[in-house]
């Protein structure tokens, strides 16, 4: 259905997205461009080393996970997809859950990995936005019209990291936040219930 | 003295039938006027509708109930037709061919964009698209192969939403619409006076004003069948397939309209850093 609306390169970036995510910061600051686009690169070279490893998939699947940890504020993304409702879980749960949440997102975003293969980020700039740096990068994939990638970094957990990721103006965190606000509707708003599934969807 | 009034409107009445019971041969000219006054009306409808400032994050979608109507309806068509015929277009027809009948598509709609880029005052954007339509014309087999992209040149696509938005029109509210799916009420109006003001249905007559809509719909199909992973992702294996295509489609719109200060990234609900870590 959107297809109509939605014009190719759409659909170019948003598949793209799903190999994407797990680029970029680490520890270092992304303050300007030139110590951004060199924390980009680390990452995409990692995330090329695990393309080209030849790897089964559920290999890759792990690698991604680590990068994903490495470079990726995985408590805040977590806890933001889940909304004001993270305020009301108790220690041990938000501690399941942002476990079965970054199984979750590495499972659903890693099993496309190969699509970004023999891809192109190319870093173009870097702004202060709020409290928090927008790195702005062109995606180049094998015969497609290059797509805008925009990462969200913040040092806010102590070290740079991204929160978020923007393909052309959607951004994953928001899209993940939708997703798991259905999925806890679905169960009723039960969290228990919501960990358990996360654990294995992807 | 009434009596002679009525006749008189009578007359006029009957000289006003006279004229117009056969129905002048509508010419170009009156064609395009129509079609003129038609986008003027939308753009002051629009105008209004769109007072209120939209945020520039956030959902504005009040009629979410019969919105999500339309999507379980578009959502059918697509498992139905859409997708069956994609896959059936996708594997018999070689993707050079596929290739082709997207450029040709593309062609098509490039008459519209030097309208509504010089509409939105992008000059520089409007005589651009007339030379990529000169060159796919006359080098690219009436646009079958895209030429000018080939060498690097850049396409600005466009459509009347958009200058519905550059000439002040607020967004309005989310709206799926049948068999197009996601868009908005501003963007809605933009549609249905790209489908009438698009030069080359204006222009041309008939068959050949429908190749555009023929074209426009294989090439929907080509499209199904290229991004057939990411669309079945979003439609069948998320947990709520309208909150989803709606998120991408509004956040993907802004972006495309130039929306990208940095408001588009506050989230109106919750704030990842607003009390970072306090609670760990």
């Amino acid at each position: 259905m959107p297809i109509s609306n939605v014009n190719r390169r759409k659909f170019i970036s948003l598949t793209a997205a799903t190999s994407l995510a797990a680029i970029l910061a680490s520890p270092g600051l992304a303050l300007n461009d030139a110590q951004a686009k060199s924390l980009i690169d680390k990452a995409v070279a990692d995330i090329n080393k695990v393309i080209s490893s030849g790897k089964s998939l559920d290999a890759m699947i792990k690698d991604f996970e680590r990068i994903f940890v490495k470079y990726g504020d995985v408590d805040i993304i977590a806890r933001s997809a889940l909304g004001p409702d993270a305020r009301a879980l108790s220690k041990s749960q938000l501690k399941a859950y942002t476990k079965a949440f970054q199984g979750y997102i590495s499972r659903k975003y890693g099993k496309r990995f190969n699509e970004f293969e023999g891809g192109k980020v190319e870093v173009v700039g870097a702004r202060a936005v709020k409290s928090f740096y927008e790195v702005n990068s062109t995606v180049t994939l094998r015969g497609q019209a290059p797509f805008q990638v925009n990462f969200l970094v913040s040092d806010k957990s102590g070290r740079n990291k991204f929160f978020d990721m923007i393909i052309e103006g959607i951004s994953l965190r928001l899209s993940e936040k939708a997703e798991i606000g259905a999925m806890l509707d679905r169960r009723k708003g039960d969290i228990n219930l919501l960990i358990q599934d996360l654990k294995s969807a992807g | 003295m009434g009596q002679r009034i009525y006749q008189s409107k009578c007359a006029k009445v009957a000289e006003y039938k006279e004229k117009h019971h056969v129905p002048p041969p509508l010419n170009l000219l009156h064609r395009l006027k129509a079609v003129l006054l038609l986008s003027l009306a939308v753009a002051a409808l629009a105008a209004c509708t769109g007072k209120a400032p939209n945020p520039a994050s956030g959902i504005n979608d009040p009629n979410e109930a019969a919105n999500r109507r339309i999507h379980a309806f578009n959502k059918s068509v697509d498992k139905a037709l859409l997708s069956p015929a994609s896959t059936g277009y996708g594997t018999v027809i070689p993707k050079n061919v596929r290739g082709g009948v997207s450029n040709f598509a593309d062609h098509l709609s490039l008459p519209n964009d030097i309208i509504n880029n010089t509409l939105q005052g992008n000059f520089h954007e409007a005589s651009s698209t007339v030379a990529r339509f000169m060159i796919n014309t006359f080098f690219g087999v009436a646009g079958i192969f895209d030429v000018a992209g080939n060498t690097g040149m850049e396409r600005f696509d466009t459509d009347f939403g958009e200058t519905l938005h550059v000439w002040g029109a607020g967004e309005g509210a989310y709206t799926e619409i049948p068999f197009f799916g996601p868009s908005t009420t501003r963007d809605a109006y933009g549609l249905a006076v790209d489908i009438v003001l698009d030069p080359f249905f204006v222009v041309t007559r008939e068959p050949t004003k429908y190749i555009g809509g023929v074209a426009y719909v294989i090439n929907a199909m080509g499209n199904r069948y290229d991004f057939d992973e990411t669309i079945d992702s979003i439609l069948y294996d998320s947990a709520d397939s309208y909150a989803q295509a709606r998120l991408i489609y509004l956040q993907n719109r802004r972006f495309d309209l130039g929306m990208t200060d940095g408001n588009a990234y506050v989230d109106p609900e919750f704030d990842p850093y607003e009390d970072p870590y306090a609670d760990f």
